[in-house]
C-alpha cells in the first residue's frame, strides 16, 4: 500500500469480499457457506476467515457430496474444517438415491441430481443465505447474476426478475421459504483466484498441481479412469501428466494436460490459456448453449 | 496492477456490443471455445461476418429476441489494469440498469453512431453518468469507417456534444473516433485517421486516473460488524468492522461516533494479516477504540470537526425501479451505507425529463425509470453525506416492504 491510497486489483477484490460476507452475517439469521474442497470454495472460505479475525466463522459450512468425489479433495476438504473449527454440514446425494428421493440419470452422472438434493438441505437447516463461490466470468448466465441472487421456495433463479444492486447495498430481504444465493467472488477471474492463492500461500488438493494419471480422452477431453468413470469400448487408457482446473463431481470433470506443478507456474499457465475453465473440463456444460442458464433456473448453485 | 470498473450505455445499433466483443478479442481476454461458439451461432443465423456482439449477449432470452435485459459483468486484464465492465443496454426502459451499472463505475464509456450523431439517448447517457457521479466519461464516435474516417464529421459531433456537456457537471471528458468493428483506435492509433492526436480508446483506459477520485478528505467509517470473539484468548476484544467509506483513519486519531456523539480515540486499525498504519476507500478493516462504548451496526465513525449531517429529513433524486409507481405519503424500507431504517414520501417535488431535463412540478408520483428530487422522512436519522461529495454515504436504496423488491434509487441533494 502506498500514499497514492490506492488498491490494487486483488486488494479490492478482497475487500468487496469480505464486505458481502460481513453484510450477510449483520442481516442474516442462519447462513451458511458452500465448501467443496474446490480451489474457489477455498478462497471463499479464507475470505470468510479473514472477515472475522480474530473471531471464529460465525456460521457452518456444507458439501453438496455426489458421492463422485476426488478422495482428495475430501481429505483436503475436512482437514480445513478442522483446522477452521467450523461445523461441516454434508447433504449426500448418494443417501438421497437410496432412499429414492432423486434418481440418477441413465449416464449415471449426478451434476443435475445435485439441486434437489441441496434445496432439501437448505430447507431442513432453515438455511436462509448460501454463500456460493460462482464467478461471473465462468459462464454467460453467471454474467448476468447479482451478489445477492434471490430465488423463490422452490431455489430458482428468475433472470428477468433480478433486484438492482447499486454501490455496496444489498438487499437481502426475504419472506419465510425464499433464500438468497450470495457470490461474494462474482468479480473475480480465474486468474484472480490464482493469483490469490499465490498471495495467500492457500494449500489446494494436489489434483490441482501436474501429476501423472491414467487417463483416456472422450469428447475431446481427458477423463480419469477410476471407478466413477470408465472407458468404453474404443476408448484407450494412457497415462498422461496432467492436472485439473476444476473439481467438481468426478465422473464428470475432465483434466487437463499440464507440466504446471506449482502455484506460480499455473498462474503461468491461466494467463496465457485460450480456453474457457468450464469449456476445457465439463462435460455437461458443452452440450447446449444455455445449459448453466437452464440449471440455474432449476435451483442450481 | 489496479483496477477500473466502467460503465458502458448504448444499443446495438450502435455497435457497444461490438466494441466491446473487440476489447475482449483485442485483450486476448476471449478463449477459443468461446469464439468456436459465437462463430457457430453467427454461421447459424447466417451472419456474414463473425459477430462479435454475441459475445456479450448472455441469455437464450436474450439470444431469440435480439435484446439484452440486464446488466451484465464482463472482464478483461491488461498487463497495466484489471477491468470490470457494467454493461447495460441504453434503451429509455433501461435506464434503472444503466443507474445500477453507473453507480460504482469510475469511467463512463458513451457510443454514438457517426453517422448518426448525437441521439437523445446519447444526451441521456451522459446525463444519467453525470447524475451518479462517474468521475471520467469517454464518447466513442463509431463506425467511423461508414463516414469515409472523416475529420469534419467527428469535429461536428464532438463540439455538438462538448456544448452539451458544458450543462452538465463532467468532472473529465475524452472524445475518441473509433470502428469497433475493424479495430480502428481500440487498441492501437489508427493509421486511417492520422488527424486524430488523442489516444486509442484501451491506451485512455489504461492511464485515466482514478486514485484521486475518492474522498480522501471526510473521514466516513460506517460500523458493520461488531467482532466479540468468544475465546478465551480474545476476551476483552471488541472490534468494530466495516468497509472505509471516506477520509484516511489512523492509530492515534481522535475520533467522534455517531449517532451518539461520544468522542473517542483509534486504538488500533487491524486486519487478519495484522495491523495497519492507515486505512482509506475502500479497504475492510476492524477498528478498535480506547474507549469502551456502545458502538452498533448503522453507527458511523468520523473525525470529530468533520460529521457528516445527522438528519430524518432527506431531500433527494430518486430514479425509480419498480413497475409501482412511487407516489407521495408512501412508506418503504431505507437502506442507506449500513443503516437501515424506515422512510415516507414527503413530497415529489419535481419529475426530470432525462432528455430535455425539462422539470415536471405537476408530476403527482415516479413510474419505472422516472428520476424526481423527493423529499423523504425517515424514522430514524441518516447519517449522510451530499451524494456529490461521496457516493457512499450519500446513495441508498428504497425497499417495497410488502414485495421486498428494490424499488429505488437516491442520491442525497443536500444534507442539512
Amino acid at each position: 500500500m502506498s500514499r497514492t491510497y490506492q488498491l490494487t486489483q486483488l486488494q479490492t477484490l478482497e475487500s468487496e469480499a469480505i464486505h458481502i460476507i460481513r453484510e450477510v452475517a449483520a442481516e442474516f439469521e442462519r447462513p451458511v457457506l458452500l465448501f467443496s474442497g474446490g480451489k474457489d470454495s477455498i478462497v471463499m472460505l479464507r475470505l470468510a476467515q479473514k472477515a472475522f479475525h480474530p473471531a471464529r466463522i460465525p456460521f457452518p459450512v456444507m458439501h453438496v457430496d455426489t458421492g463422485h468425489n476426488f478422495p482428495e479433495v475430501l481429505a483436503f476438504r475436512d482437514k480445513r474444517v478442522g483446522e477452521l473449527g467450523v461445523q461441516l454440514v454434508v447433504a449426500s446425494v448418494q443417501e438421497a438415491l437410496d432412499r429414492g428421493f432423486v434418481q440418477a440419470p441413465p449416464d449415471g452422472t449426478r451434476n443435475r441430481i445435485q439441486t434437489p438434493v441441496l434445496l432439501e438441505a437448505l430447507e431442513k437447516h432453515q438455511f436462509s443465505a448460501v454463500f456460493g463461490g460462482a464467478r461471473r466470468d465462468e459462464d454467460k448466465a453467471r454474467a448476468k447474476e447479482r451478489v445477492f441472487s434471490f430465488r423463490d421456495e422452490f431455489g430458482q433463479w428468475d433472470p428477468k426478475n433480478q433486484r438492482p444492486e447499486l454501490w455496496n447495498l444489498y438487499n437481502g430481504r426475504i419472506h419465510l421459504g425464499e433464500s438468497i444465493r450470495v457470490f461474494p467472488l462474482s468479480n473475480w477471474t480465474e486468474l484472480d483466484i490464482w493469483q490469490y492463492i499465490a498471495q495467500e500461500r492457500l494449500e489446494l488438493p494436489c489434483i490441482y498441481y501436474a501429476h501423472e494419471r491414467v487417463v483416456f480422452e472422450r469428447n475431446g477431453m481427458l477423463f480419469a479412469a477410476n471407478e466413477f468413470c470408465r472407458p468404453r469400448g474404443g476408448e484407450e487408457t494412457f497415462t498422461a501428466k496432467v492436472r485439473y482446473r476444476t473439481v467438481g463431481d468426478a465422473s464428470l470433470t475432465a483434466a487437463v494436460l499440464s507440466d504446471a506443478d506449482t502455484v506460480d507456474k499455473v498462474i503461468a499457465e491461466v494467463a496465457s490459456t485460450r480456453i474457457t475453465e468450464r469449456g476445457a473440463t465439463r462435460g455437461d456444460d458443452k452440450f447446449s448453449e444455455a445449459a448453466m442458464e437452464d440449471r440455474k433456473r432449476e435451483g442450481y448453485f | 496492477m489496479d483496477l477500473l470498473r466502467l460503465a458502458t450505455a448504448g444499443s446495438v445499433d450502435d455497435g457497444k456490443s461490438t466494441l466491446i466483443g473487440r476489447l475482449l478479442y483485442d485483450t486476448k481476454s476471449v478463449f477459443t471455445d468461446q469464439i468456436e461458439s459465437v462463430e457457430r451461432a453467427s454461421r447459424d443465423r447466417g451472419d456474414d461476418y463473425v459477430n462479435l456482439a454475441l459475445l456479450t449477449d448472455g441469455l437464450r432470452a436474450e439470444r431469440e429476441q435480439g435484446i439484452t435485459i440486464d446488466v451484465a459483468y464482463r472482464y478483461f486484464a491488461t498487463p497495466r489494469r484489471k477491468f470490470i465492465v457494467a454493461d447495460t443496454p441504453g434503451h429509455i426502459q433501461y435506464t434503472r440498469n444503466m443507474v445500477t451499472g453507473a453507480s460504482t463505475a469510475d469511467l463512463a464509456l458513451i457510443l454514438v453512431d457517426a453517422r448518426k450523431g448525437l441521439l437523445e439517448q446519447s444526451r441521456r447517457h451522459a446525463f444519467l453518468a453525470t447524475l451518479l457521479h462517474v468521475p471520467h466519461l469517454v464518447l466513442c464516435v463509431n463506425k467511423m469507417d461508414l463516414v469515409g474516417y472523416a475529420e469534419d464529421v467527428f469535429e461536428r459531433i464532438r463540439a455538438e456534444f462538448t456544448e452539451f456537456a458544458a450543462k452538465l457537471d463532467i468532472g473529465d471528458l475524452t472524445v475518441i473516433p473509433v470502428s469497433a468493428l475493424i479495430g480502428d483506435n481500440i487498441v492501437t492509433r489508427s493509421a486511417a485517421m492520422s488527424w486524430y492526436e488523442g489516444p486509442s480508446l484501451l491506451h485512455h483506459l489504461e492511464n485515466v486516473h482514478v486514485a484521486s477520485d475518492r474522498n480522501l478528505i471526510d473521514v466516513r467509517f460506517p460500523v458493520q460488524y461488531v467482532i466479540r470473539p468468544q475465546s478465551d484468548k480474545y476476551r476483552d476484544y471488541r472490534g468494530y468492522a466495516g468497509q472505509v467509506a471516506g477520509g484516511v483513519l489512523r492509530a492515534g486519531d481522535e475520533v467522534m461516533v455517531l449517532p451518539s456523539g461520544f468522542s473517542t480515540t483509534i486504538a488500533s486499525i487491524e486486519t487478519a494479516d495484522g495491523p495497519v498504519e492507515e486505512a482509506f476507500p475502500m479497504m475492510s478493516v476492524t477498528i478498535r477504540l480506547t474507549d469502551e462504548i456502545d458502538v452498533s451496526r448503522g453507527d458511523m465513525i468520523c473525525r470529530v470537526h468533520n460529521t457528516p449531517a445527522v438528519t430524518q429529513d432527506v431531500d433527494a433524486m430518486v430514479c425509480w425501479m419498480d413497475d409501482v409507481p412511487m407516489r407521495p405519503g408512501q412508506r418503504f424500507a431505507i437502506k442507506h451505507t449500513t443503516r437501515s431504517a424506515r422512510a415516507m414520501v414527503k413530497d415529489l417535488q419535481y419529475r426530470l425529463d432525462v432528455n430535455s431535463l425539462h422539470r415536471d412540478l405537476a408530476a403527482d408520483h415516479l413510474g419505472l425509470n422516472d428520476i424526481g428530487r423527493v423529499r423523504l422522512r425517515t424514522t430514524q436519522p441518516l447519517l449522510c453525506d451530499e451524494y456529490k461529495r461521496n457516493r457512499y454515504t450519500g446513495g441508498f436504496v428504497l425497499i417495497d416492504e410488502s414485495t421486498n423488491r428494490t424499488v429505488g434509487a437516491g442520491m442525497v441533494n443536500e444534507a442539512r
